[in-house]
């Protein structure tokens, strides 16, 4: 387990430094994921890929528990609502239609493309 | 004697461990609850333990600073929860190769959709424009948005509260509005959900199903990407 955290802060580290250095528009972290996935590919690639990954169990344990690492800033959220307090009614329906209408054309989008190359 | 607990009490209170244990039992009581009402998606244990810790803090008038305190350690592991979904990404490899062209094409439609259509439907809904701003970038993951809006030359704060509601909401709307539409491709449904709803979005895809956890990863890191690039632009275009 220390090792596999190791492996996931060190591929966070330098997609950090990375983005950085390059001044690359691309979160630290995310580009941290692509340079986990690389070295994840040469591996099952050169070994058994039914084989567990070294940081799989960790990595999978992290990821069933997603939700637990947003709390402490929703908590922060929920001290800042009185900020839309003014607003409540528009930005709630904004909200939702906008979200509404992204899901739709984002899967819409998705399954048409998909159709169409089949 | 009296004054002992409550000596006891200001010592905790001012500990970090004390503040961690409370976000670490209120999401497990959260998440308990959500599987007891059988994953319903109206049930979200991220927004439940959220509002059982912002309940302790308040009767116990603890302020936001002192809760982060132990908190932190938490919020710490969203880097690295971020660089996990390579495993899941490297395990799903060829079903994501398989969709690769219809998964560019919706993140470009779904990326312009998301910032034009809060912009347009805010100003129909008469908000003023320092919070159509906060808004443009409300369905990346906090820390992309809050920079984002920032170069605007708005208010990052509320744009994390923006943000966060926007997660929820997606969380929460996603499952009943694929089924009511008949979807039943999972790839397609989880990056319709990464990328409008980032993490939360992705943490609820996560527990429906691994493969629409893992394509709601990928939305939510390339929307990250390509919201950073566009929203400039399309605020520029339409504000």
């Amino acid at each position: 387990m220390v090792a596999a955290f190791a492996q996931l802060l060190a591929c966070q580290l330098a997609g950090e430094v990375v983005t950085r250095w390059l001044n690359l528009p691309i979160p630290g972290p995310v580009l941290g994921l692509v340079i986990l996935a690389a070295t994840l590919l040469v591996r099952v690639r050169y070994r058994d890929d039914r084989l567990e990954l070294p940081v799989e169990r960790t990595a999978t344990a992290i990821l069933a528990n997603l939700g637990l690492l947003f709390v402490p800033a929703g908590v922060g959220v929920v001290q800042q609502l009185g900020l839309l307090s003014s607003n409540a009614v528009g930005i709630a329906l904004t909200l939702v239609c906008s979200t509404l209408v992204t899901l739709l054309a984002t899967v819409g989008t998705f399954l048409a493309v998909k159709k169409v190359m089949a | 004697m009296t004054t002992e607990p409550f000596a006891l009490w200001v010592y905790l209170s001012s500990q970090p461990l004390l503040w961690l244990v409370v976000t670490l039992f209120s999401w497990l009581a959260a998440d308990r609850i959500a599987v007891l009402a059988g994953r319903n998606p109206i049930v979200n244990p991220v927004l439940i333990a959220i509002l059982l810790v912002s309940i302790v803090l308040t009767v116990s008038r603890t302020p936001y600073g002192v809760y982060f305190e132990g908190a932190q350690f938490v919020h710490f592991l969203l880097g690295a929860a971020t660089v996990s979904i390579a495993v899941p990404l490297v395990r799903n490899r060829s079903v994501v190769r398989a969709n690769l062209v219809p998964l560019v094409a919706a993140l470009v439609v779904g990326s312009v959709v998301a910032i034009v259509s809060v912009i347009v439907l805010g100003h129909l809904f008469g908000l003023p424009h320092d919070i159509l701003i906060a808004m443009a970038p409300k369905s990346v993951t906090a820390p992309v948005a809050m920079g984002i809006t920032q170069a605007l030359g708005g208010e990052p704060s509320l744009t994390a509260v923006l943000v966060i509601l926007t997660g929820v909401l997606g969380a929460v709307i996603v499952t009943p509005l694929m089924n009511a539409f008949r979807i039943r491709d999972y790839a397609a449904r989880g990056f319709a959900v990464g990328l409008s709803s980032h993490g939360i979005g992705t943490a609820r895809a996560f527990v429906v199903d691994p493969l629409a956890g893992t394509f709601a990863g990928i939305a939510m890191g390339l929307n990250a990407i390509l919201t950073s690039i566009l929203t400039p632009i399309i605020v520029h275009w339409l504000l």
